[in-house]
């Protein structure tokens, strides 16, 4: 019979746990009702007690580390964080989020307690026993696992499961206690653009993506990377959509071209970048060509607007496509949505 | 003064983004069709690592920088015609299955097996540099289970960069959610550095450099060492390509100011 553990963490507060620990919580229930299986959460954080509040109505065991220490994401302590919980909870199958946090570390705990790893998990099924869905070659091919050893980690992404929303109460945890390995890297703070230049909105409905045919010369023999600029900043504006972009204009970054000041690496979507998980998705001025697409994968709704009607997009990865300009396209587009708001 | 560096750079083979891809299932599991045929690459986010690596290497005066790939030895070879051209390095060929499909268990436990054995490798001056995910199976655990083999637990993932000080501390960008850097210092090395993009431009093609690291390369090439890869229990109940072919409407005849008001209508829609 398996035994299931569910670990989780705290989110900056140090007392709260994360929305993707909270799905992985959902996981994890269904997995244990599933299998019949008996299910333990564990929960590292400052104050486990009081993040605890909130998974309290799962009636599952509750396995604790917590302390200062843990306030960090750091590999040492966390690492040694989770072996002891995994230790003390003697799992067969063990679920988390694939957060930074856990993403950095679960490899190596699962090796130092003899188990193996799948990450990327998208959906969970199997009746008897657990069958993962997990994509490679960039999103490009789809595959169900399953493995025979145990202990096995799952690392599931985020946005597959709800999070869990029982009833926030007082729960009894059981404290473990962690040998702390010597500490070498201390976590020295958090580099994001000011709070009105940050382009990447995770949680936003809507992803808009920006090629490099933005800053290619124009019907005039000219380049407008200002007025560019100013368009797609005005529409992310007008509608809080995250950014998104292609490796090659954020290279031209690196090239001495015209460039978006505001687009670094950490926009880029695809076979180099991410594939991050939005209601609808805009792509302008992107050939659509496979490299790109791949992260668009888990963009349900999709529209783009080219120049060439013989571009990637056309060729079934987009649900509409305008042949248009997008330049002329999106001053109007930013027009009539400032209209709306007054 | 300068600290003298050892990196071993972790970088798989992978096939040209460009190219279709179509899985099939052989005797040993999931594969590619014509996989032996692809056109290959180095892996876009180890091929970062590498770049780095090479730009530390060159600011550290008297550092060493290895290059450790395990794929087919004719793929390989294939490949390091052209990455020799970019940065000088020692290639440290490991003869073993392509793709996406292997456990990264099995991987890890070949990678580390033979960095351990390297010859002249200093472990309390080395950097353990790869891409934070693949190309191929993409779960972004190889590079941290090597780690761990060695001994490491100074580790970090989705790096964007790294300052190194003069004392050997050094100062690292990780990626985290919501397009923030975690910034963080470690002690020294040794330590894992799994990379995203980092900061650097692909290096031009250098002839010179090329035909320095060929007259290693080949040879180690020949006396590359054969990887069995064990499945560690992993099996695979299917494997296929997703349905994503759209009914895509193409939209020709409007104006900008008629697929402006389609845009916003369908923005606000829910």
């Amino acid at each position: 019979m398996e035994n299931i553990l569910v670990l989780t963490h705290a989110d900056d507060s140090g007392s709260a746990l994360t929305k993707a620990s909270l799905e992985a919580v959902t996981a994890g229930l269904e997995v244990a009702a599933r299998l019949k299986a008996p299910l333990t959460i564990g929960l590292v954080a400052v104050d486990a007690a009081a993040a605890a509040g909130a998974v309290a109505s799962t009636g599952a065991r509750l396995l604790a580390v917590s302390g200062e220490a843990f306030a960090q994401a750091r590999y040492a302590t966390d690492a040694a964080a989770v072996e002891a919980i995994c230790r003390a909870a003697n799992a067969s199958i063990v679920l988390a989020p694939g957060s930074s946090r856990f993403t950095r570390i679960a490899a190596g705990v699962a090796h130092r307690v003899g188990g193996f790893v799948d990450t990327h998990i998208t959906a969970l099924s199997g009746a008897e026993s657990v069958e993962a869905s997990r994509w490679f070659y960039r999103q490009r091919i789809e595959a169900v696992i399953s493995r025979a050893v145990r202990p096995w980690f799952l690392l599931l992404d985020a946005g597959t499961h709800a999070a869990f929303a029982g009833a926030t109460g007082s729960a009894q945890i059981e404290e473990i206690a962690v040998q702390l390995p010597s500490i070498r890297t201390t976590v020295s703070g958090f580099r994001a653009p000011a709070q009105d230049a940050q382009t990447i909105r995770p949680d936003a409905k809507m992803l808009f993506v920006a090629g490099a045919g933005w800053t290619k010369k124009q019907p005039d023999g000219q380049t407008h990377a200002a007025e560019a600029g100013e368009l797609i900043l005005g529409f992310l504006r007008n509608t809080s959509s995250s950014l998104g972009s292609s490796k090659s204009l954020v290279d031209q970054g690196g090239e001495g071209n015209s460039v978006l000041p505001f687009l670094t690496h950490l926009n880029q979507i695809g076979q180099t970048g991410s594939t991050p998980r939005h209601a609808k998705g805009l792509s302008t001025c992107c050939h659509g060509e496979e490299p790109h697409v791949v992260g668009w994968r888990f963009i349900a709704d999709r529209r783009a607007i080219s120049l060439d009607p013989n571009c990637g997009w056309t060729r079934g990865k987009a649900d509409v496509v305008y042949i248009a300009d997008a330049f002329a396209v999106m001053a109007k587009v930013n027009e009539k949505l400032e209209a709306n708001k007054a | 003064m300068a600290n003298v560096l050892h990196i071993v750079v972790c970088a798989g083979i992978v096939p040209d983004p460009l190219q279709t891809l179509e899985p099939v299932t052989g005797p040993a599991g999931p594969g590619l069709k014509n996989e032996m045929v692809l056109p290959a690459v180095l892996d876009p986010w180890a091929a970062s690592a590498l770049y780095e690596a090479a730009a530390l290497a060159a600011k550290n005066p008297g550092s060493k920088l290895w290059l450790l790939s395990l794929g087919p030895k004719a793929k390989l070879q294939q490949v390091m015609m052209t990455v020799a051209q970019k940065v000088a390095f020692e290639l440290v060929p490991i003869d073993g299955p392509i793709g996406g499909f292997p456990d990264a268990h099995a991987t890890a436990a070949a990678l580390a097996e033979t960095i351990a054995a390297l010859p002249g490798l200093d472990r309390t001056k080395l950097l353990l540099f790869g891409g934070w995910e693949s190309a191929t199976r993409g779960a972004g655990v190889t590079l941290q289970l090597v780690g761990e083999r060695l001994g490491i637990t100074d580790q970090f993932q989705g790096v964007d960069q790294i300052d190194l000080h003069e004392d050997g501390s050094f100062e690292v960008l990780e990626r985290v959610e919501g397009g923030k850097h975690q910034a963080s210092v470690c002690a020294g090395m040794p330590a894992v550095l799994g990379w995203a993009t980092g900061n650097l431009a692909e290096p031009r093609n250098n002839p010179q450099v090329g035909m320095a690291n060929m007259r290693t390369i080949m040879p180690a090439l020949a006396k590359a060492k054969v990887a069995k890869l064990e499945a560690n229990g992993l099996s695979y109940l299917s494997v296929a390509l997703p349905k994503q072919q759209r009914e895509t409407r193409v939209v020709k005849d409007m104006t900008p100011d008629e697929i402006a008001a389609e845009v916003v209508a369908w923005i606000g829609a829910e």
